[in-house]
């Protein structure tokens, strides 16, 4: 919420992103999925866990609008609950990563004597590859939403740490918040007051992007089947699931994969958006 | 000079160190009785308080842990729980296919990123640009393994253009196993190529508006020489950077693509090793690859000092 208003005060915000028809066109198609997403127990046209064996791999458009898996469940159905699954992981990864590389960022820039260990910590985690991080974490974890929530924002966390961190560096060295020392501001009030307010705007463009990176790493764990359980279908899972089929049935593994790569690509775009509306020197360009 | 790249070795040794750190509290939090685990369902509880006293797992946290660290420093990862060999052999023996899979698809996104970035720096705004950014962008918004099995499903299976999957019979020559690393490689090229494109195409914007860049086409320079003797020159640290950057992107996306392709690299290894408990090869997958991404990074700093006369430390 204090980054949605942050965001309204931004001078001619709205108007500049919305300029390029890319940015807005993904927003329309963003906003569609998360609606159907939502709304899949009313839009859904069947229950996704209902078998029906002898109608199992039918194709798409006979009887079944996106087909049906090899236990007769309707593709389309599963598609809108797994996206609930999918789109969960990732806004939940963006926002307790951004919440904890904030913290992390803050202490780092603004103290100095912390900020040569956070960062090596912040270097050391990000020299493992995200998958495989991911992956050693939740196989100590268990494969649970929660705990793939938890390993991916572990994954995520050093990487908006060391964005916010490096603000802060600036800020922290500009008159005003000396000024605002010297009147005796306590130290909590300047961190949230002065710095955080003024470096909030790469740290939700960021976030964006790690909504879409999440949700590619989630769909890659639970394709390699180390991820969430696949009793709860994700788009992931779906993949893994329909794999074996993929000779007869492609569109099983097809739709899943048009769901994510849509998603994330609408998510990349939003990002570039937020990024060149927020920047001023931009903005008025657009 | 000197002074720099003995301080980046020490940076480099307590990253190392921190690392390493990880890799021991990540194992230790796993649940259950590491000696439990490795003489599996039918031993007795003695059994398992001998071998943990054999282990040391009973001496203190802080004992056993430089005890971990020590073995490391000598290269001693610990021993498979499943193999029953050492960490280090078990994924030596699985490097081949990760290797050669990181590099042919390293070649191959650098073959098709570098000189699009170029141009569509270069004609920035034409169809031609705004084609290839959003190309790179479509990209890298699908998943690795996604794009692998479609084309392992048309252009392997159906057309058959190449092998479908797995690594040849164990009696395969080098040249028949590259065979088929082909598909794979083209996979996660193109995959890694979109990343590699977005920023050879920054770097180049960013040059081609510099002053002397003005100055070499005042005077009269051919475009071509402008911007493949003057422009590129400049903008090979960003692209060298890249490189470094896009490892762990690489690996990452290795070990889903050898997922895809049944290849047993050390990326099949670590699933498995996830699947199998076995935790001491989850942790010295950790250790190795996380090894390697900060060692190619001092590389790539130390290749600055060659390439950029500019740079002096």
């Amino acid at each position: 919420m204090a980054a949605a208003s942050a965001l309204a005060e931004e001078p001619g915000f709205t108007r500049a992103l919305l300029a390029r028809r890319s940015v807005l066109a993904a927003l329309c198609v963003f906003l569609l999925i998360l609606a159907a997403v939502l709304l899949a127990t009313w839009i859904a046209p069947a229950d996704p866990a209902a078998m029906a064996v002898r109608q199992r791999l039918s194709p798409p458009g006979t009887g079944y609008l996106l087909g049906s898996d090899p236990y007769g469940r309707d593709v389309f159905s599963r598609l809108l609950f797994a996206g609930r699954v999918s789109l969960t992981v990732g806004a939940g990864v963006a926002m307790i990563a951004s919440v904890g590389g904030i913290l992390i960022g803050l202490v780092a820039g603004y103290f100095p004597r912390l900020d040569a260990p956070a960062s090596r910590i912040i270097d050391a985690m990000m020299a493992f590859p995200d998958i495989l991080l991911a992956i050693a974490l939740v196989a100590i974890l268990g494969g649970s939403i929660a705990n793939v929530i938890i390993a991916l924002s572990i994954v995520y966390t050093p990487r908006i740490a060391r964005t916010v961190r490096a603000s802060t560096l600036v800020i922290r060295e500009l008159p005003y918040v000396e000024a605002a020392r010297a009147l005796g501001s306590s130290t909590p009030f300047i961190l949230i007051q002065h710095i955080l307010r003024n470096i909030l705007s790469p740290i939700i463009v960021q976030a964006t992007f790690i909504f879409a990176y999440a949700m590619l790493a989630e769909a890659g764990l639970s394709f390699l089947g180390v991820g969430i359980d696949p009793s709860t279908p994700s788009w992931g899972t779906m993949i893994n699931e329909g794999r074996q089929y993929v000779d007869q049935a492609p569109f099983l593994i097809f739709f899943p994969g048009i769901a994510i790569a849509a998603s994330v690509l609408c998510l990349q775009l939003i990002g570039d958006g937020l990024r060149d509306a927020l920047d001023p020197r931009i903005a008025r360009q657009l | 000079m000197t002074r720099y790249i003995l301080k980046r070795l020490v940076g480099m040794l307590v990253v190392v160190l921190i690392v390493l750190t990880i890799a021991f509290v990540i194992v230790r939090l796993a649940p259950g009785d590491p000696a439990a685990l490795l003489l599996g369902p039918d031993a007795t509880p003695e059994d398992a308080a001998e071998l943990r006293e054999k282990l040391g797992l009973n001496s203190p946290i802080l004992v056993q842990y430089m005890a971990f660290l020590g073995n490391a420093v000598r290269g001693d990862l610990g021993n498979s729980l499943f193999f029953n060999r050492p960490v280090t052999e078990v994924l030596l023996a699985r490097a081949e296919p990760t290797t050669f899979l990181a590099l042919f698809s390293l070649l191959i996104s650098l073959v098709i990123a570098v000189p699009i970035g170029i141009y569509a720096a270069y004609r920035r705004g034409s169809w031609l640009d705004q084609s290839a950014v959003s190309t790179a962008m479509l990209a890298a918004s699908v998943p690795s393994f996604w794009t692998g099995l479609m084309f392992q499903r048309y252009l392997a299976t159906e057309m058959g253009w190449f092998p479908a999957s797995d690594y040849g019979g164990p009696d395969a020559d080098f040249i028949s196993r590259m065979g088929y690393l082909v598909l794979p490689s083209i996979v996660l090229g193109i995959v890694n190529s979109a990343l590699i494109l977005r920023f050879t195409r920054a770097s180049m914007l960013d040059i081609l508006g510099e002053d002397f860049v003005r100055t070499a086409r005042s005077k009269g320079m051919s475009e071509r020489r402008v911007v493949l003797r003057h422009a590129l020159k400049n903008a090979a640290i960003p692209i060298i950077t890249i490189i470094g950057l896009t490892f762990a992107n690489l690996v990452s996306g290795a070990v889903v693509t050898e997922r895809v392709f049944n290849l047993p690299g050390m990326g099949n290894l670590v699933v498995n090793a996830v699947l199998r408990r076995d935790y001491p090869v989850i942790q010295g997958t950790l250790i190795v690859v996380a090894v390697l991404y900060v060692l190619i990074n001092l590389m790539v700093d130390l290749v600055y000092l060659l390439v950029d006369k500019r740079v002096r430390y």
